[in-house]
């Protein structure tokens, strides 16, 4: 019976396809059923405007807003730092650079992107960190200036692919047009090629955001683990991840309301890395709409 | 009795009718040639025949196609069974990437046939067939891909040939082939009639003439007229077919 | 000073910004390893391969680090390749008109950016206590596994795609089954793009480090794990370890981990890419 071997493989197949909508299922149902226990001995109130975050301590506050704060501070010098740095690598690639030159820079950027993120780290607190140290002194040895500029470093192939993909896709006749009324690369590049690829340049922006929101292991290793609501780059602070790190590595025991912090931390994280992610895939939705 | 007959064909395109109440019948052992000017259905028109159009999600049709008397859009035929039947030949050669021999035997595999001594006298029969024999019996074991494209397209024929259809349809055939090769898989298709119904779209009305029995002229997704060869292009009935096999227009 | 000449100076003036900015990224990459080589070569023995950790830095080894490693690049590899593959092809080849295959898509462009994190807190609650694998090597892999499947979907899915429409549609025309057409056509024709897929999502897990550490497992570990249910620890978990020591011997043997870990992972890299150019050439007939 062909007919039904062939029935059976495609439900296989298909099973295989749902384990991903399971998947999203059960992030769902894990964080909102741990956070909605949370939220049952803390208040939403005290959740989103208490400033203090010591769920460990004697005297506990459960106020979200300094690991909300250490994160955005660590994003926004990481994306400080990639945004124009990768950009620039993405636009001198593909107007100026020769093609022997893309084709060598290209898998050494791949490189930087399989780095394991532990190792980033390491590279900011045994590296960045004591170099920092040199030009501004007073500065703590952890804080989020190194680990800000690190992740930034590990955000640059991120948005040159996706920005170098995006000026690729921009149709030849449009770049034609600029040179042949007598633009430099400079015009045309920054009047032509980054406009008519804004979307595409916009997604890989979102997209590196999403991804330093929701980076662990370098705000672990080399922003400190005290939470503070501060914009002050050169003292320790906490992230939402590290939170989550630094309650996983210690004994909390399961069911208590501390071992709910993190869930509840993970759902405020979630939430931010799901907007971007929407937003981005909306974006990238309209840009493709615009080309075909 | 017809060998394959159309009955008030519509085709959709989601909302555009593309094949407009067609109604055609072939006898068997004949080369019918379909013409006319590019997107006037006859592709379209030829693929309702191996329902290789199902693969189009927009695709609807109406109306009756039968082979041999049976409704082949009836939900008892099985798609598969029915291109074993019908075998198809297309506008660019596309062999697998495989050995030669590997070409020609897929159809077999694919039906379960494992063993060795009738593959190996289906690669011979089909290839001599499709006059291919002399050229590779050496390098069957070679990689299909190293055929120059006239080469490629008489080895998708052989390979058509191996699962042993009644009904061959080809989709300009000869078109991205240079003229000798073109010449070589016209005269195929003239040794081939003997033994199957053929049904060849084609833009190049020298070939039409040169290889078919009966000849039918679309327009606009309609079926202008259907005669024997000689009368389409010498004598049509309709104004637009003698404007078209004139030059006028196309 | 005319337009023209202003206009060519800063356009040369971009292009040699053009070039520092990709001479930063490409000094960072060799600051980085010129850095960890001169801390950690030195510190590389067969010992510091088989020996356990331990509280003195100089006798601490990566043994059950490294075993911890293997194991869970073997068991992550056991359950996402053929669930990534099996999805990638339901989504390309049979799923792709119906709303099903829609929602699958949205969903699993939207796991790709769930931070790795979050995943560790589904496996410490799904795979740890309710399936009750606590913080063993299973747990680990499953996490990882649900971790990578969108990256093996979707290069499974482009490598299918990059198969020639003629080839499928000549295949059919023989009256083969869709399933034998994906079987002896599209499958072989794409093998070489899935396999980097594979090799670049696997090179992806055996870095990844807060899941596990969110999972529980250990930081250390006193023994090789033999089976998939024992503890475990990995070796970007012992690097972590080590890095958050006071004492410079334990940043030596970090940076020492780090060689091997790195080591790991270009090795993949390299055969990814060996094998995604070798399939891009051969791929157009």
């Amino acid at each position: 019976m062909p007919r039904l071997k062939e029935k059976i493989i495609v439900t296989g197949l298909a099973s295989a396809a749902i384990v991903t909508i399971l998947t999203t299922i059960g992030i769902i149902w894990v964080l909102l059923s741990q956070t909605i226990e949370f939220f049952s001995d803390v208040s939403l109130f005290d959740f989103l405007t208490d400033t203090q975050w010591t769920p460990l301590f004697a005297d506990k506050h459960f106020g979200i807003l300094p690991l909300v704060a250490g994160t955005f501070l660590t994003t926004f010098i990481a994306i400080l730092v990639a945004l124009p740095i990768g950009l620039t690598i993405a636009v001198y690639l593909n107007e100026y650079a020769p093609k022997s030159f893309r084709k060598i820079v290209k898998p050494l950027l791949e490189i930087l992107a399989a780095v394991p993120t532990v190792v980033y780290g390491f590279f900011a607190l045994a590296v960045i960190t004591p170099f920092l140290q040199m030009l501004i002194p007073g500065m703590a040895g952890f804080n989020a200036l190194s680990a800000g500029i690190v992740m930034g470093i590990m955000i640059i192939p991120l948005i040159t692919s996706l920005s170098e993909d995006a000026l690729f896709a921009v149709p030849m006749s449009l770049r034609e047009a600029s040179y042949g009324m007598g633009s430099t690369r400079l015009q045309t590049a920054f009047k032509v090629m980054v406009p008519a690829a804004s979307s595409g340049i916009i997604v890989s922006v979102i997209l590196g955001i999403s991804r330093a929101i929701g980076e662990t292991m370098i705000v672990a290793i080399a922003a400190g683990q005290q939470p503070r609501l501060t914009l002050n780059p050169l003292v320790p602070i906490e992230t939402i991840t590290t939170y989550i790190v630094q309650v996983s590595t210690g004994d909390v025991a399961h069911g208590s309301l501390e071992y709910r912090t993190i869930f509840a931390a993970g759902m405020a994280l979630f939430v931010f890395t799901f907007i971007l992610n929407n937003i981005s895939y909306w974006v990238k939705k309209k840009f493709q709409e615009k080309y075909e | 009795m017809d060998k394959l007959e159309a009955k008030n064909v519509n085709v959709f395109y989601g909302l555009n009718k593309v094949i407009n109440d067609v109604s055609i019948s072939i006898k068997p052992n004949s080369v019918t040639a379909f013409i006319g000017p590019s997107g006037c259905g006859k592709s379209t028109f030829l693929r309702l025949f191996n329902r290789m159009n199902d693969y189009i999600d927009i695709f609807k049709m109406e109306g009756k196609v039968e082979i041999d008397g049976k409704n082949i859009y009836d939900k008892a035929i099985r798609v598969e069974e029915l291109r074993k039947k019908v075998g198809m030949v297309f506008q660019k050669p596309n062999p697998f990437p495989k050995t030669i021999y590997e070409n020609i035997v897929y159809g077999l595999r694919i039906q379960g046939i494992k063993d060795k001594n009738i593959l190996d006298e289906t690669v011979e029969k089909s290839l001599k067939q499709a006059a291919l024999w002399e050229e590779v019996k050496d390098k069957l074991k070679n990689s299909a891909l190293a055929l120059s494209g006239g080469q490629q397209q008489r080895l998708c024929i052989a390979r058509t040939l191996a699962v042993e259809p009644t009904v061959i349809l080809m989709d300009e055939p000869a078109s991205a082939l240079d003229p000798i090769s073109s010449a070589k898989v016209e005269e195929l298709i003239y040794e081939l009639k003997n033994n199957y119904t053929i049904v060849i779209v084609t833009h190049n009305m020298q070939q039409a003439a040169r290889v078919s029995d009966t000849t039918a002229f679309f327009y606009m997704g309609e079926l202008i007229e259907h005669d024997s060869t000689k009368i389409i292009f010498t004598n049509p009935k309709n104004e637009r077919t003698q404007n078209y096999v004139t030059g006028r227009f196309g | 000073m005319n337009n023209a000449v202003k206009n060519r100076i800063k356009d040369n003036a971009f292009k040699y910004f053009g070039i520092a900015c990709t001479s930063f990224g490409l000094l960072m990459l060799a600051i980085f390893i010129g850095n960890i080589l001169i801390e950690g070569l030195a510190r590389i023995d067969w010992d510091f391969i088989t020996n356990f950790p331990s509280r003195n830095p100089d006798k601490a080894g990566i043994l059950p680090a490294l075993v911890g490693t293997l194991w869970i690049m073997g068991l992550t590899a056991i359950i996402a390749i053929p669930l990534g593959v099996s999805a990638g092809i339901y989504l390309e080849e049979y799923g792709r008109k119906n709303r099903l295959a829609k929602i699958l898509e949205i969903n699993i462009s939207n796991l790709a950016g769930v931070p790795s994190i979050i995943y560790g807190l589904l496996g410490l609650e799904i795979f740890g206590r309710i399936m009750g694998m606590g913080g063993s090597l299973l747990a680990g892999a499953s996490t990882l596994s649900l971790l990578i499947l969108p990256v093996i979907i979707v290069s499974t899915r482009e490598a299918l795609k990059a198969v020639p429409k003629s080839i499928k549609e000549a295949s059919f025309a023989m009256g083969a089954s869709k399933w034998q057409t994906i079987w002896h056509q599209l499958l072989p024709a794409s093998f070489g793009g899935v396999i980097t897929g594979i090799i670049l999502a696997l090179s992806r897990a055996i870095g990844e480090t807060a899941p596990l550490i969110v999972i529980g497992a250990l930081a250390y570990v006193p023994f090789v794990p033999a089976s998939p249910t024992d503890e475990f620890s990995v070796l970007p978990i012992q690097i972590f370890n080590w890095i958050s020591r006071p004492q410079k011997g334990f940043a030596i043997n970090a940076a020492s981990a780090i060689i091997i870990l790195l080591l790991v992972t270009f090795v993949l890299n390299g055969i990814a890419m060996y094998l995604r150019n070798r399939w891009q050439r051969k791929v157009r007939w």
